[in-house]
Protein backbone atom coordinates (compact mmCIF):
# COMPACT_ATOMS: atom_id res chain seq x y z
CA UNK A 1 0.00 0.00 0.00
CA UNK A 2 2.56 2.13 0.53
CA UNK A 3 3.91 1.40 -2.42
CA UNK A 4 0.97 2.33 -4.31
CA UNK A 5 1.04 6.12 -2.43
CA UNK A 6 4.34 6.83 -3.34
CA UNK A 7 2.68 6.31 -6.98
CA UNK A 8 -0.14 8.80 -6.81
CA UNK A 9 1.98 11.90 -6.39
CA UNK A 10 2.78 12.55 -9.99
CA UNK A 11 -1.09 11.61 -10.72
CA UNK A 12 -1.83 14.36 -8.15
CA UNK A 13 0.64 16.88 -9.53
CA UNK A 14 -0.90 16.28 -13.36
CA UNK A 15 -4.48 16.74 -11.97
CA UNK A 16 -3.77 19.81 -10.21
CA UNK A 17 -2.33 20.95 -13.31
CA UNK A 18 -4.93 20.06 -15.73
CA UNK A 19 -8.08 21.48 -12.78
CA UNK A 20 -6.04 24.66 -12.71
CA UNK A 21 -6.27 25.19 -16.10
CA UNK A 22 -9.78 24.10 -16.54
CA UNK A 23 -10.93 26.58 -13.56
CA UNK A 24 -8.22 29.59 -13.48
CA UNK A 25 -10.28 31.44 -16.28
CA UNK A 26 -13.27 31.12 -14.69
CA UNK A 27 -12.06 31.78 -11.29
CA UNK A 28 -11.02 35.06 -12.60
CA UNK A 29 -13.79 36.26 -14.28
CA UNK A 30 -16.27 35.49 -10.81
CA UNK A 31 -13.59 37.04 -9.11
CA UNK A 32 -13.86 40.41 -11.71
CA UNK A 33 -17.26 40.23 -11.31
CA UNK A 34 -16.83 41.42 -8.06
CA UNK A 35 -14.15 44.10 -8.41
CA UNK A 36 -14.81 47.50 -7.95
CA UNK A 37 -12.66 49.08 -11.11
CA UNK A 38 -14.02 45.71 -13.15
CA UNK A 39 -10.14 46.02 -14.66
CA UNK A 40 -8.42 42.98 -14.74
CA UNK A 41 -5.20 44.65 -14.04
CA UNK A 42 -5.59 45.78 -10.38
CA UNK A 43 -7.93 44.67 -7.71
CA UNK A 44 -9.59 47.84 -6.08
CA UNK A 45 -12.28 46.26 -3.52
CA UNK A 46 -15.37 44.31 -3.61
CA UNK A 47 -18.39 45.54 -5.21
CA UNK A 48 -21.67 44.13 -6.58
CA UNK A 49 -21.79 47.41 -8.78
CA UNK A 50 -21.75 44.81 -11.70
CA UNK A 51 -24.86 42.86 -10.82
CA UNK A 52 -26.54 46.19 -10.08
CA UNK A 53 -26.25 47.65 -13.21
CA UNK A 54 -27.38 44.54 -15.18
CA UNK A 55 -30.50 44.15 -13.34
CA UNK A 56 -31.10 47.99 -14.54
CA UNK A 57 -30.36 47.15 -17.87
CA UNK A 58 -33.74 46.41 -19.56
CA UNK A 59 -31.69 44.88 -23.09
CA UNK A 60 -30.39 42.07 -21.00
CA UNK A 61 -33.18 41.37 -18.75
CA UNK A 62 -35.52 41.13 -21.94
CA UNK A 63 -32.52 38.86 -23.54
CA UNK A 64 -32.59 37.21 -20.62
CA UNK A 65 -36.35 36.94 -20.90
CA UNK A 66 -36.31 35.29 -24.30
CA UNK A 67 -33.50 33.08 -23.32
CA UNK A 68 -36.14 31.18 -20.47
CA UNK A 69 -39.18 30.70 -22.75
CA UNK A 70 -36.65 29.21 -25.35
CA UNK A 71 -34.80 26.70 -22.95
CA UNK A 72 -38.41 25.95 -21.17
CA UNK A 73 -39.96 25.10 -24.65
CA UNK A 74 -37.51 24.00 -25.88
CA UNK A 75 -36.63 21.44 -23.00
CA UNK A 76 -40.45 20.14 -22.65
CA UNK A 77 -41.11 19.23 -26.58
CA UNK A 78 -37.67 17.96 -26.50
CA UNK A 79 -37.67 15.86 -23.14
CA UNK A 80 -41.05 14.13 -24.28
CA UNK A 81 -39.78 13.43 -27.64
CA UNK A 82 -36.01 11.96 -26.50
CA UNK A 83 -38.01 9.95 -23.55
CA UNK A 84 -40.05 7.84 -26.47
CA UNK A 85 -37.37 7.51 -29.41
CA UNK A 86 -34.97 6.68 -26.14
CA UNK A 87 -37.68 4.16 -25.25
CA UNK A 88 -38.55 3.04 -28.77
CA UNK A 89 -34.67 2.13 -29.69
CA UNK A 90 -34.46 0.13 -26.36
CA UNK A 91 -37.64 -1.61 -26.94
CA UNK A 92 -37.12 -2.78 -30.76
CA UNK A 93 -36.65 -6.32 -31.58
CA UNK A 94 -33.58 -5.50 -33.97
CA UNK A 95 -30.80 -2.34 -33.69
CA UNK A 96 -31.59 -0.68 -36.66
CA UNK A 97 -28.37 1.52 -37.70
CA UNK A 98 -30.04 4.24 -39.86
CA UNK A 99 -32.05 5.10 -36.54
CA UNK A 100 -28.88 5.09 -34.63
CA UNK A 101 -27.34 7.50 -37.07
CA UNK A 102 -30.45 9.82 -37.23
CA UNK A 103 -30.29 9.85 -32.88
CA UNK A 104 -26.66 10.88 -32.80
CA UNK A 105 -26.16 13.14 -36.05
CA UNK A 106 -27.30 16.45 -34.06
CA UNK A 107 -24.41 15.45 -31.86
CA UNK A 108 -21.88 15.25 -34.44
CA UNK A 109 -22.89 17.45 -37.00
CA UNK A 110 -20.82 21.15 -36.69
CA UNK A 111 -23.33 23.76 -35.63
CA UNK A 112 -22.82 26.29 -37.79
CA UNK A 113 -23.71 23.84 -40.85
CA UNK A 114 -26.95 23.09 -38.83
CA UNK A 115 -27.56 27.15 -38.46
CA UNK A 116 -27.21 28.01 -41.90
CA UNK A 117 -29.09 24.57 -43.25
CA UNK A 118 -31.63 26.07 -40.68
CA UNK A 119 -31.30 29.65 -41.95
CA UNK A 120 -31.53 28.29 -45.69
CA UNK A 121 -34.99 26.16 -44.43
CA UNK A 122 -36.91 28.77 -43.21
CA UNK A 123 -36.19 31.61 -45.55
CA UNK A 124 -36.91 28.67 -48.33
CA UNK A 125 -40.45 28.59 -46.78
CA UNK A 126 -41.06 32.10 -46.05
CA UNK A 127 -41.21 30.94 -42.76
CA UNK A 128 -40.72 34.65 -40.15
CA UNK A 129 -38.10 33.46 -37.87
CA UNK A 130 -38.54 34.50 -33.83
CA UNK A 131 -38.49 33.00 -31.32
CA UNK A 132 -40.29 30.07 -31.98
CA UNK A 133 -37.59 29.22 -34.53
CA UNK A 134 -34.64 28.86 -32.51
CA UNK A 135 -37.51 27.18 -29.87
CA UNK A 136 -37.88 24.78 -33.05
CA UNK A 137 -34.41 24.35 -33.62
CA UNK A 138 -32.80 24.02 -30.22
CA UNK A 139 -35.23 20.78 -29.66
CA UNK A 140 -33.41 19.03 -32.51
CA UNK A 141 -29.80 19.03 -30.54
CA UNK A 142 -31.71 18.49 -26.82
CA UNK A 143 -33.77 15.69 -27.68
CA UNK A 144 -30.82 13.83 -28.56
CA UNK A 145 -28.86 14.55 -25.35
CA UNK A 146 -32.17 13.49 -23.51
CA UNK A 147 -31.84 10.17 -25.83
CA UNK A 148 -28.91 9.52 -24.68
CA UNK A 149 -29.53 10.06 -21.43
CA UNK A 150 -32.99 8.32 -21.18
CA UNK A 151 -31.06 5.06 -23.45
CA UNK A 152 -28.04 4.73 -20.75
CA UNK A 153 -30.66 4.31 -17.99
CA UNK A 154 -32.66 1.71 -20.07
CA UNK A 155 -30.03 -0.70 -20.55
CA UNK A 156 -29.72 -1.35 -16.65
CA UNK A 157 -33.30 -1.45 -16.79
CA UNK A 158 -34.75 -5.02 -15.73
CA UNK A 159 -37.75 -5.79 -18.50
CA UNK A 160 -38.78 -8.57 -16.38
CA UNK A 161 -40.88 -5.98 -14.63
CA UNK A 162 -43.11 -4.72 -17.54
CA UNK A 163 -43.94 -9.04 -18.27
CA UNK A 164 -44.68 -9.19 -14.61
CA UNK A 165 -46.73 -6.28 -14.98
CA UNK A 166 -48.25 -7.36 -18.18
CA UNK A 167 -48.47 -11.27 -16.71
CA UNK A 168 -50.43 -9.66 -13.63
CA UNK A 169 -53.21 -7.60 -16.20
CA UNK A 170 -52.06 -4.52 -16.79
CA UNK A 171 -52.44 -3.01 -19.67
CA UNK A 172 -49.77 -1.65 -21.35
CA UNK A 173 -50.91 1.68 -20.47
CA UNK A 174 -50.98 0.98 -17.58
CA UNK A 175 -47.56 -0.47 -17.13
CA UNK A 176 -45.92 2.58 -18.82
CA UNK A 177 -47.51 5.08 -15.73
CA UNK A 178 -46.66 2.47 -12.85
CA UNK A 179 -43.98 0.52 -13.58
CA UNK A 180 -41.91 2.10 -16.36
CA UNK A 181 -42.02 5.85 -15.61
CA UNK A 182 -41.12 6.19 -12.01
CA UNK A 183 -38.04 3.66 -13.17
CA UNK A 184 -37.25 6.15 -15.77
CA UNK A 185 -38.36 9.49 -14.30
CA UNK A 186 -35.47 10.55 -12.46
CA UNK A 187 -33.28 10.24 -15.77
CA UNK A 188 -35.56 11.88 -17.75
CA UNK A 189 -35.21 14.76 -15.27
CA UNK A 190 -31.73 14.45 -15.68
CA UNK A 191 -31.86 14.79 -19.01
CA UNK A 192 -34.01 17.60 -19.26
CA UNK A 193 -31.87 19.37 -17.14
CA UNK A 194 -29.08 18.65 -19.63
CA UNK A 195 -31.77 19.99 -22.39
CA UNK A 196 -31.87 23.15 -20.49
CA UNK A 197 -28.48 23.79 -20.10
CA UNK A 198 -27.60 23.06 -23.51
CA UNK A 199 -30.57 25.54 -24.77
CA UNK A 200 -29.64 28.66 -22.48
CA UNK A 201 -26.27 28.47 -23.60
CA UNK A 202 -26.44 27.60 -27.17
CA UNK A 203 -25.51 30.43 -29.70
CA UNK A 204 -24.77 29.39 -33.18
CA UNK A 205 -27.97 28.25 -33.94
CA UNK A 206 -30.02 30.94 -32.28
CA UNK A 207 -27.75 33.26 -34.14
CA UNK A 208 -28.91 32.22 -37.40
CA UNK A 209 -32.26 31.30 -36.53
CA UNK A 210 -33.55 34.28 -34.70
CA UNK A 211 -33.77 36.83 -37.68
CA UNK A 212 -33.26 40.18 -38.05
CA UNK A 213 -33.75 42.73 -35.11
CA UNK A 214 -33.18 42.57 -31.68
CA UNK A 215 -36.71 41.63 -30.51
CA UNK A 216 -36.16 37.92 -30.39
CA UNK A 217 -32.16 38.22 -28.92
CA UNK A 218 -31.01 35.24 -26.38
CA UNK A 219 -28.44 35.91 -23.58
CA UNK A 220 -25.83 34.04 -25.56
CA UNK A 221 -26.05 36.51 -28.46
CA UNK A 222 -25.89 39.37 -26.38
CA UNK A 223 -22.96 38.84 -24.62
CA UNK A 224 -21.43 37.77 -28.03
CA UNK A 225 -22.35 41.33 -29.00
CA UNK A 226 -20.85 42.98 -25.79
CA UNK A 227 -17.32 40.85 -25.89
CA UNK A 228 -17.52 41.85 -29.65
CA UNK A 229 -17.61 45.74 -29.39
CA UNK A 230 -16.19 46.53 -26.41
CA UNK A 231 -15.77 44.72 -22.77
CA UNK A 232 -18.11 46.18 -20.25
CA UNK A 233 -16.80 44.75 -16.78
CA UNK A 234 -20.75 43.74 -17.03
CA UNK A 235 -20.17 40.77 -18.97
CA UNK A 236 -18.39 39.53 -16.06
CA UNK A 237 -21.76 39.57 -13.89
CA UNK A 238 -23.79 38.22 -16.45
CA UNK A 239 -21.00 35.26 -17.52
CA UNK A 240 -20.77 34.72 -13.70
CA UNK A 241 -24.72 34.02 -13.09
CA UNK A 242 -25.32 32.12 -16.36
CA UNK A 243 -22.71 30.05 -14.94
CA UNK A 244 -24.00 29.68 -11.67
CA UNK A 245 -27.44 29.06 -13.51
CA UNK A 246 -25.63 25.95 -15.57
CA UNK A 247 -23.56 24.78 -12.83
CA UNK A 248 -26.61 24.41 -10.53
CA UNK A 249 -28.51 22.54 -13.36
CA UNK A 250 -26.25 19.83 -13.95
CA UNK A 251 -25.06 19.45 -9.95
CA UNK A 252 -29.05 18.48 -10.09
CA UNK A 253 -28.95 16.20 -12.87
CA UNK A 254 -25.62 14.60 -11.88
CA UNK A 255 -27.11 13.98 -8.18
CA UNK A 256 -30.28 12.05 -10.17
CA UNK A 257 -27.91 10.18 -12.37
CA UNK A 258 -26.23 8.91 -9.01
CA UNK A 259 -29.54 8.31 -7.18
CA UNK A 260 -30.94 6.16 -9.75
CA UNK A 261 -27.89 4.07 -10.53
CA UNK A 262 -27.38 3.47 -6.68
CA UNK B 1 -44.13 3.64 -32.80
CA UNK B 2 -42.49 5.38 -30.06
CA UNK B 3 -39.75 6.79 -31.68
CA UNK B 4 -42.27 8.24 -34.42
CA UNK B 5 -42.27 11.59 -33.16
CA UNK B 6 -38.62 12.20 -32.88
CA UNK B 7 -37.63 10.86 -36.18
CA UNK B 8 -40.86 13.11 -37.99
CA UNK B 9 -39.22 16.00 -36.26
CA UNK B 10 -35.59 14.53 -36.73
CA UNK B 11 -36.20 14.58 -40.85
CA UNK B 12 -38.63 17.65 -40.90
CA UNK B 13 -36.10 19.79 -39.07
CA UNK B 14 -32.53 18.56 -39.49
CA UNK B 15 -32.81 15.88 -42.69
CA UNK B 16 -34.52 18.32 -44.76
CA UNK B 17 -32.69 21.71 -44.13
CA UNK B 18 -29.56 19.56 -44.84
CA UNK B 19 -30.72 18.39 -47.83
CA UNK B 20 -31.92 22.13 -48.86
CA UNK B 21 -28.67 23.08 -48.28
CA UNK B 22 -26.79 20.59 -49.86
CA UNK B 23 -29.33 21.37 -53.03
CA UNK B 24 -28.17 24.85 -53.18
CA UNK B 25 -24.95 24.32 -53.28
CA UNK B 26 -25.74 23.03 -56.71
CA UNK B 27 -27.14 26.28 -58.12
CA UNK B 28 -26.22 29.74 -59.03
CA UNK B 29 -25.58 32.75 -57.00
CA UNK B 30 -28.11 35.25 -58.23
CA UNK B 31 -26.84 39.19 -59.14
CA UNK B 32 -28.36 40.10 -56.70
CA UNK B 33 -27.40 37.78 -54.15
CA UNK B 34 -29.86 35.16 -53.79
CA UNK B 35 -30.35 32.00 -55.80
CA UNK B 36 -30.62 31.71 -59.49
CA UNK B 37 -31.80 27.90 -60.43
CA UNK B 38 -29.07 26.78 -62.82
CA UNK B 39 -27.39 24.28 -62.47
CA UNK B 40 -23.30 23.99 -61.60
CA UNK B 41 -20.42 22.47 -60.44
CA UNK B 42 -18.57 25.93 -59.94
CA UNK B 43 -19.64 26.60 -56.14
CA UNK B 44 -17.59 22.73 -55.49
CA UNK B 45 -15.16 24.20 -57.71
CA UNK B 46 -14.37 27.28 -55.75
CA UNK B 47 -14.26 25.19 -52.65
CA UNK B 48 -10.97 24.50 -54.03
CA UNK B 49 -9.89 27.50 -55.45
CA UNK B 50 -6.13 27.95 -54.21
CA UNK B 51 -7.13 30.81 -52.38
CA UNK B 52 -10.10 28.97 -50.17
CA UNK B 53 -7.98 25.87 -50.13
CA UNK B 54 -5.64 27.88 -48.07
CA UNK B 55 -8.33 28.39 -45.40
CA UNK B 56 -9.16 24.67 -45.45
CA UNK B 57 -5.48 23.93 -45.21
CA UNK B 58 -5.20 26.72 -42.23
CA UNK B 59 -8.05 25.69 -40.71
CA UNK B 60 -7.10 21.54 -40.83
CA UNK B 61 -3.72 22.30 -39.54
CA UNK B 62 -5.14 24.70 -36.42
CA UNK B 63 -7.28 21.68 -35.85
CA UNK B 64 -5.04 19.27 -36.18
CA UNK B 65 -2.52 20.92 -33.69
CA UNK B 66 -5.40 21.65 -31.32
CA UNK B 67 -6.58 18.08 -31.33
CA UNK B 68 -3.05 16.51 -30.79
CA UNK B 69 -2.51 19.18 -27.78
CA UNK B 70 -5.76 18.30 -26.23
CA UNK B 71 -4.48 14.36 -26.37
CA UNK B 72 -1.16 15.02 -25.03
CA UNK B 73 -2.74 16.81 -22.02
CA UNK B 74 -6.30 15.09 -21.63
CA UNK B 75 -4.13 11.37 -21.35
CA UNK B 76 -2.62 11.93 -18.85
CA UNK B 77 -5.24 13.56 -16.66
CA UNK B 78 -7.69 10.62 -17.87
CA UNK B 79 -4.99 8.39 -16.14
CA UNK B 80 -4.61 9.94 -13.14
CA UNK B 81 -8.43 10.06 -12.74
CA UNK B 82 -8.36 6.29 -13.46
CA UNK B 83 -5.58 5.36 -10.95
CA UNK B 84 -7.31 7.55 -8.39
CA UNK B 85 -9.49 5.93 -5.40
CA UNK B 86 -12.84 4.18 -6.80
CA UNK B 87 -15.28 6.26 -5.07
CA UNK B 88 -13.08 9.67 -5.66
CA UNK B 89 -13.15 9.21 -9.74
CA UNK B 90 -17.01 9.79 -10.35
CA UNK B 91 -16.28 13.46 -8.77
CA UNK B 92 -13.16 13.92 -10.38
CA UNK B 93 -14.52 13.23 -13.63
CA UNK B 94 -17.88 15.33 -12.63
CA UNK B 95 -15.62 18.32 -12.25
CA UNK B 96 -13.23 17.85 -15.08
CA UNK B 97 -16.39 17.52 -17.70
CA UNK B 98 -18.08 20.50 -16.05
CA UNK B 99 -16.16 23.25 -17.52
CA UNK B 100 -17.30 21.78 -21.05
CA UNK B 101 -21.37 22.47 -20.14
CA UNK B 102 -20.65 26.15 -19.21
CA UNK B 103 -21.25 28.50 -22.17
CA UNK B 104 -18.68 28.41 -24.60
CA UNK B 105 -18.79 31.93 -25.36
CA UNK B 106 -18.24 32.84 -21.66
CA UNK B 107 -14.99 30.13 -21.75
CA UNK B 108 -13.78 32.13 -24.91
CA UNK B 109 -14.25 35.30 -23.12
CA UNK B 110 -12.28 34.42 -19.95
CA UNK B 111 -9.20 33.70 -22.62
CA UNK B 112 -9.52 37.15 -23.92
CA UNK B 113 -9.36 39.13 -20.19
CA UNK B 114 -6.02 36.39 -19.42
CA UNK B 115 -4.24 37.21 -22.60
CA UNK B 116 -4.77 40.75 -23.42
CA UNK B 117 -1.81 43.00 -23.49
CA UNK B 118 -3.05 44.49 -20.12
CA UNK B 119 -4.04 41.02 -18.78
CA UNK B 120 -3.17 38.71 -16.16
CA UNK B 121 -0.84 36.64 -17.81
CA UNK B 122 1.26 39.87 -18.53
CA UNK B 123 0.33 41.36 -15.24
CA UNK B 124 2.13 37.63 -14.10
CA UNK B 125 5.02 37.79 -16.04
CA UNK B 126 5.94 41.67 -14.38
CA UNK B 127 4.96 40.16 -10.84
CA UNK B 128 7.49 37.25 -11.79
CA UNK B 129 10.20 40.06 -13.19
CA UNK B 130 9.91 40.03 -16.63
CA UNK B 131 10.56 43.62 -17.55
CA UNK B 132 10.55 43.13 -21.81
CA UNK B 133 7.71 44.17 -23.71
CA UNK B 134 4.18 43.06 -22.47
CA UNK B 135 3.21 39.60 -24.99
CA UNK B 136 0.78 40.09 -27.45
CA UNK B 137 -0.99 36.90 -28.04
CA UNK B 138 -4.33 37.70 -28.03
CA UNK B 139 -5.41 37.59 -32.03
CA UNK B 140 -2.85 35.19 -32.33
CA UNK B 141 -3.35 31.76 -34.02
CA UNK B 142 -1.73 30.58 -30.47
CA UNK B 143 -4.59 32.29 -28.76
CA UNK B 144 -7.08 30.46 -30.86
CA UNK B 145 -5.50 27.06 -30.55
CA UNK B 146 -5.23 27.94 -26.45
CA UNK B 147 -9.20 28.72 -26.85
CA UNK B 148 -9.90 25.54 -28.79
CA UNK B 149 -7.60 23.09 -26.51
CA UNK B 150 -9.60 24.87 -23.39
CA UNK B 151 -13.12 24.44 -24.82
CA UNK B 152 -12.73 20.72 -25.58
CA UNK B 153 -10.51 19.51 -23.37
CA UNK B 154 -13.15 18.06 -21.04
CA UNK B 155 -14.41 15.91 -23.70
CA UNK B 156 -11.38 14.37 -24.43
CA UNK B 157 -10.68 13.31 -20.55
CA UNK B 158 -14.11 12.25 -20.74
CA UNK B 159 -13.70 9.94 -24.14
CA UNK B 160 -10.07 8.66 -22.52
CA UNK B 161 -11.38 7.77 -18.96
CA UNK B 162 -14.18 5.77 -20.58
CA UNK B 163 -11.42 3.36 -22.22
CA UNK B 164 -9.26 3.42 -19.57
CA UNK B 165 -11.96 2.54 -16.78
CA UNK B 166 -13.21 -0.23 -18.86
CA UNK B 167 -9.38 -1.62 -19.32
CA UNK B 168 -9.27 -5.47 -17.54
CA UNK B 169 -6.60 -4.83 -15.03
CA UNK B 170 -5.37 -8.38 -15.21
CA UNK B 171 -4.23 -7.41 -18.34
CA UNK B 172 -1.31 -4.96 -17.00
CA UNK B 173 -1.02 -7.27 -14.09
CA UNK B 174 -0.01 -9.75 -16.45
CA UNK B 175 2.43 -7.96 -18.62
CA UNK B 176 4.18 -6.63 -15.32
CA UNK B 177 4.43 -10.78 -14.48
CA UNK B 178 6.09 -11.61 -17.77
CA UNK B 179 8.78 -8.99 -16.51
CA UNK B 180 7.69 -5.79 -18.49
CA UNK B 181 8.29 -2.45 -16.45
CA UNK B 182 5.92 -0.26 -15.94
CA UNK B 183 6.72 1.92 -18.98
CA UNK B 184 7.50 -1.36 -21.17
CA UNK B 185 3.08 -1.93 -20.14
CA UNK B 186 1.91 1.78 -20.70
CA UNK B 187 3.31 1.45 -23.99
CA UNK B 188 2.77 -1.82 -25.29
CA UNK B 189 -0.90 -3.03 -23.40
CA UNK B 190 -2.31 0.06 -21.70
CA UNK B 191 -1.94 3.28 -24.45
CA UNK B 192 -2.71 0.78 -27.23
CA UNK B 193 -6.09 -0.79 -26.12
CA UNK B 194 -6.80 3.12 -25.28
CA UNK B 195 -6.57 3.92 -28.77
CA UNK B 196 -9.94 3.97 -29.50
CA UNK B 197 -11.24 6.18 -27.02
CA UNK B 198 -8.14 8.24 -28.34
CA UNK B 199 -9.61 8.28 -31.48
CA UNK B 200 -12.87 9.19 -30.48
CA UNK B 201 -12.14 12.23 -28.58
CA UNK B 202 -9.69 13.21 -31.57
CA UNK B 203 -12.26 13.17 -34.00
CA UNK B 204 -14.64 15.01 -32.20
CA UNK B 205 -12.07 18.14 -31.13
CA UNK B 206 -11.27 17.45 -34.99
CA UNK B 207 -14.46 18.00 -36.46
CA UNK B 208 -15.96 20.67 -33.71
CA UNK B 209 -12.18 23.19 -34.04
CA UNK B 210 -12.51 22.78 -37.80
CA UNK B 211 -15.97 24.18 -38.48
CA UNK B 212 -15.51 27.15 -35.63
CA UNK B 213 -16.33 29.98 -36.07
CA UNK B 214 -17.04 31.77 -32.77
CA UNK B 215 -13.18 30.91 -31.19
CA UNK B 216 -11.50 32.97 -34.44
CA UNK B 217 -13.52 35.49 -34.62
CA UNK B 218 -12.86 36.45 -31.20
CA UNK B 219 -9.66 35.30 -29.69
CA UNK B 220 -7.96 35.45 -33.42
CA UNK B 221 -9.61 38.89 -33.62
CA UNK B 222 -11.16 38.09 -37.00
CA UNK B 223 -7.97 38.76 -38.52
CA UNK B 224 -7.59 34.92 -40.07
CA UNK B 225 -9.85 33.33 -41.05
CA UNK B 226 -11.14 29.29 -40.60
CA UNK B 227 -13.96 27.23 -42.61
CA UNK B 228 -16.39 28.61 -40.07
CA UNK B 229 -15.81 32.12 -40.77
CA UNK B 230 -15.88 31.97 -44.04
CA UNK B 231 -19.45 29.77 -43.97
CA UNK B 232 -20.79 32.45 -41.52
CA UNK B 233 -19.42 35.52 -44.01
CA UNK B 234 -20.94 33.55 -47.47
CA UNK B 235 -24.37 33.61 -45.70
CA UNK B 236 -24.53 36.76 -43.57
CA UNK B 237 -21.91 38.99 -45.43
CA UNK B 238 -21.16 38.33 -49.01
CA UNK B 239 -25.00 36.82 -49.73
CA UNK B 240 -23.62 33.89 -51.39
CA UNK B 241 -25.26 30.87 -50.36
CA UNK B 242 -24.60 28.63 -52.67
CA UNK B 243 -21.17 28.96 -52.22
CA UNK B 244 -21.56 29.06 -48.47
CA UNK B 245 -23.45 25.84 -48.74
CA UNK B 246 -20.73 24.12 -50.99
CA UNK B 247 -18.20 25.17 -47.79
CA UNK B 248 -20.63 23.71 -45.44
CA UNK B 249 -21.27 20.35 -47.54
CA UNK B 250 -17.15 20.56 -47.20
CA UNK B 251 -17.43 20.23 -43.73
CA UNK B 252 -20.27 17.66 -43.62
CA UNK B 253 -17.94 15.41 -46.17
CA UNK B 254 -14.98 15.92 -43.57
CA UNK B 255 -16.83 14.37 -40.34
CA UNK B 256 -18.71 12.07 -41.97
CA UNK B 257 -15.15 11.15 -43.24
CA UNK B 258 -13.69 10.60 -39.86
CA UNK B 259 -15.94 9.19 -38.16
CA UNK B 260 -16.55 6.50 -40.86
CA UNK B 261 -12.35 6.05 -40.24
CA UNK B 262 -13.21 6.08 -36.64
CA UNK B 263 -15.84 3.55 -36.73
CA UNK B 264 -13.09 1.47 -39.19
CA UNK B 265 -10.61 1.50 -36.94
CA UNK B 266 -12.53 0.89 -33.19
CA UNK B 267 -14.15 -1.94 -34.99
CA UNK B 268 -10.93 -3.62 -36.36
CA UNK B 269 -9.56 -2.97 -32.55
CA UNK B 270 -12.10 -5.01 -30.85
CA UNK B 271 -12.07 -7.80 -34.21
CA UNK B 272 -8.58 -8.20 -33.41
CA UNK B 273 -9.36 -8.80 -29.85
CA UNK B 274 -11.74 -11.14 -30.70
CA UNK B 275 -9.75 -12.99 -32.68
CA UNK B 276 -6.82 -13.36 -30.37
CA UNK B 277 -9.27 -14.72 -27.67
CA UNK B 278 -10.53 -17.62 -29.58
Amino acid sequence: MSGMAKNRLPGRIVLLVVFGFLYLPIAVLVMLSFNESGLPTSWSGFSTRWYVSLAGNSEILHAAWNTLVVAIFATLISTVLGTLLAIGMETRARKSNGLEALAFAPMVIPDIVLAVALLTFFSRLNVATGLHTIILSHVIFDLAFVCSVVRARLKHFDFSIVEASRDLGASGWTTFWRVTFPVLLPSIIAGALLAFTLSVDEFIIAFFTAGPGRSSITLPMQIYSMIRFGITPEVNALATIVMAVSATALLLSQWLNKEQIQ
Amino acid sequence: MLAAPAVLWLLAFMVMPCLLVLSYAFFQRGTWGGIEYTFTLDNFAHVFDPLYAKIFLNSARIALTTTVLAILIAYPAAYAISRAPRVRQPMLLFFAVLPFWSNYLIRTYAWIVLLNREGLLNGFLSFLGYQGEPLSLLYTETAVIIGLVYNYLPFVILAIYSTLSRLNPELMEASRDLGAGAIRTFWRVTLPLTLPGVAAGGVFVFVLSIGNFVTPALLGGGRFQMIGNLVYDQFLTANDWPFGAALGMALIAIMVALLFLQARATSHASGERQGEAT
